[in-house]
């Protein structure tokens, strides 16, 4: 048992997971990333750089994940706005990089200390065009650390860009908790991936990577093509939604992501209700919710921003079953146990 | 081949008829540049310094990387046969500085127009200086914005007209050497694409240079000033200056990647965690 703190924990769980690269700029709340990897990476035998904005540090990550590292960079709200267009890069080019996003309240420089999940949409969404993210919810710190490791093997796997979603209270945290041991994706000497399977620069020849619509180095033009590629990268984060539930059979479920997940754990102590803990947004873990919300009669989903994600609820809750209520508790204040009781206690009611 | 025949002529043709052989196996050819363009000029002066530096034993093909921004010099990337990366608009260089940090083996070359580089890119540009990381750069500068029309650049000339400056540009233009000298590049030349055998000699200094490195070069785009190419390069032959503007040795300023090497080897070895 030993006393971490959230970033800290993914920090750390970055580099177990074989994560050699990182490059950021700074901004609270999300400095002490890049503290820690800017002390233990060298130990390791990685690399760490502090780039002139978050554009360049997603840039550097990517480039360095062409090159064969385990790669990553972590920012908060305004350095994720700036990141948005190589997301999409890395998405279209196929090359794995994760991007740790603790979200604190916007727009723009809004309240840089206070927590938010105001960016959800973002994460899903956030740059022009389709394309496949993988988005990851961090609710405490040992979720900090095991879904960070996920988000690295996820990334390796479906060579795509993975967001991790953490907030100002989870970045902030300090839990007693045991981290176990977790897997490294199997890097070489150099700190060099595997990747027997993705285009290597400078081990591989005539490696060519485009954000033009591509397939094998070839540039497409044909519709037909670019319908089939999208759908091809798409296809390939299509098993990865991923969810916790607890008390499943209740009347009353809480939908949580990330740091709500908490205050949900403390009703369910003094309240019948049930959990469901959505651990990717990226994709939506729409079967299982189908399931829940078939039994149940009213599904609470508390954010702290202006009701996002309910709507991604709503959508597969409505279009499954029409017995199952969905209340949305909206707020910018922090997602406290009593906002969380007071809600179901009013939905009882009527 | 008739035999007792080797004529100066004959060898060197033959010389010449393998060099070009060589340069084929480098490029995918026709460009889909404009007839005329001056970007093709610019490639041919790169690869014509690799292979020599090739045949030097200095370099070795599979050890190079293309790095381009978009743009019709962004472009370049689609045309060759070894290993390249066609990145985002403006930022080349940062994905270039991902690359050298992860595999400081490699020689990586970053590709960029004057609006890629010095309008979107710009504060990439001046840091990459700054860090005098181990990046080639060869600017293809043709003072406007080729690929979206023509519109000024930030080394688009006062009072030019272009799309974006019907009236005339108001605005004063860079001067990209000087400002790379400024930013601390360690070495910088200027040429045009009239100075092909000046150019190709300083792309190969460039290319041997550990250091940040930039290569100017004023390029004419004929498509979108309307004016002949042969107009274009009478009008770059009396330019000034172009030569090589600065050259630091490289023992002088330690390069960037070596440096954070280095260090990272001395901190394994004095063992401080
Ligand atoms: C973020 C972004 N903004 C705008 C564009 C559109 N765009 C494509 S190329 C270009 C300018 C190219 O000019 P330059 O870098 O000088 O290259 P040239 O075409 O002249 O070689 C612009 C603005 C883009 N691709 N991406
Ligand atoms: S538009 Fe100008 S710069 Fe672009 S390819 Fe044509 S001639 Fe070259
Ligand atoms: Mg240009």
């Amino acid at each position: 048992m030993r006393l971490v703190q959230g970033n800290e924990a993914v920090a750390e769980a970055a580099i177990k997971a074989g994560c050699r690269f990182y490059a950021g700029y700074p901004i609270t709340p999300s400095s002490e990333i890049m503290h820690f990897m800017a002390r233990k990476l060298p130990e390791v035998g990685g690399i760490f750089v502090q780039m002139e904005d978050e554009i360049a540090s997603l840039a550097a990550a990517i480039g360095a994940s062409m090159a064969g590292m385990v790669s990553m960079t972590a920012t908060s709200g305004p350095g994720f706005s700036l990141m948005q267009e190589n997301i999409g890069y890395t998405a279209m080019t196929e090359v794995p990089v994760v991007i740790v996003n603790v979200m604190r309240a916007g727009p723009s420089t809004g309240i840089p200390t206070a927590p938010s999940q105001g960016d959800v949409f973002q994460a899903m969404y956030g740059s022009h065009g389709d394309y496949p993210v993988i988005v990851i919810c961090l609710a405490d710190v040992l979720d900090s650390y095991l879904l960070t490791a996920r988000a690295f093997h996820l990334a390796e796997k479906c060579r795509t860009p993975v967001v991790v979603l953490s907030d100002e209270i989870v970045g902030h945290m300090r839990e007693s908790v045991t981290l176990p041991e977790i897997e490294s994706i199997a890097i070489d000497e150099n700190g060099k991936a595997e990747r027997p399977e993705m285009p290597v620069i400078g081990r591989d020849p005539d490696v060519y990577y485009t954000g033009l619509a591509s397939e094998d180095g070839r540039v497409i033009s044909d519709l037909d093509e670019y319908d089939r590629l999208i759908k091809r990268l798409y296809r390939k984060i299509g098993g990865v939604a991923s969810c916790k539930i607890e008390n499943g059979d209740a009347d009353t479920i809480l939908f949580t992501y990330g740091s709500t997940y908490r205050a949900a754990k403390a009703v369910i102590k003094v309240a019948d209700v049930g959990i469901f803990k959505a651990e990717t947004l990226n994709p939506f873990p729409e079967r299982e919710l189908r399931k829940v919300a078939k039994k149940a009669s009213r599904i609470i989903v508390p954010e702290m921003n202006v009701g996002k994600v309910v709507k991604e609820v709503e959508r597969v809750v409505y279009g499954s079953c029409k017995s199952c209520e969905v209340i949305s508790v909206a707020t910018h204040r922090r997602i406290d146990p009593f906002t969380i009781l007071e809600a179901v206690e009013m939905a009882g009611r009527v | 081949m008739m035999t007792g025949f080797g004529t100066p002529t004959t060898a060197q043709q033959a010389g010449q008829a393998s060099n070009q052989d060589k340069l084929r196996e480098l490029v995918k050819l026709p460009t889909t540049w404009c007839p005329g363009c001056g970007n093709g000029i610019i490639l041919g002066a790169f690869l014509r310094a690799c292979l020599k530096l090739v045949d030097n034993k200095e370099l070795e093909m599979k050890n190079i990387v293309v790095v381009s921004g978009i743009g019709c010099s962004g472009r370049v990337t689609q045309f060759l046969k070894f290993s390249s990366v066609h990145s985002t608009h403006g930022r080349a260089i940062p994905l270039a500085t991902g690359i050298k940090l992860a595999n400081p083996e490699l020689k990586v070359v970053v590709m960029m127009g004057d609006g890629d580089a010095f309008a979107i890119g710009g504060n990439h540009f001046i840091h990459a200086a700054r860090r005098n990381i181990d990046l080639t750069a060869i600017i293809f500068n043709n003072s406007l914005y080729g690929m979206t029309g023509g519109q000024l650049s930030p080394t688009t000339q006062e009072g030019e007209k272009t799309p974006s400056s019907p009236f005339g540009n108001v605005e004063r233009p860079f001067n990209i050497s000087e400002l790379a000298i400024t930013a601390g590049a360690t070495y910088v030349a200027r040429w045009t694409t009239f100075h092909v055998k000046q150019l190709q000699k300083s792309i190969e200094d460039a290319l041997s240079h550990r250091g940040f490195a930039v290569v100017e070069v004023i390029t004419g785009c004929p498509t979108r000033t309307k004016k002949k190419p042969s107009e274009l390069l009478k009008m770059q032959k009396n330019i000034r200056p172009l030569r090589v503007l600065k050259k630091v040795e490289d023992q002088e300023v330690e390069e960037f990647v070596s440096k954070y090497y280095r260090l990272v080897r001395e901190l394994g070895k004095t063992g401080r965690r």
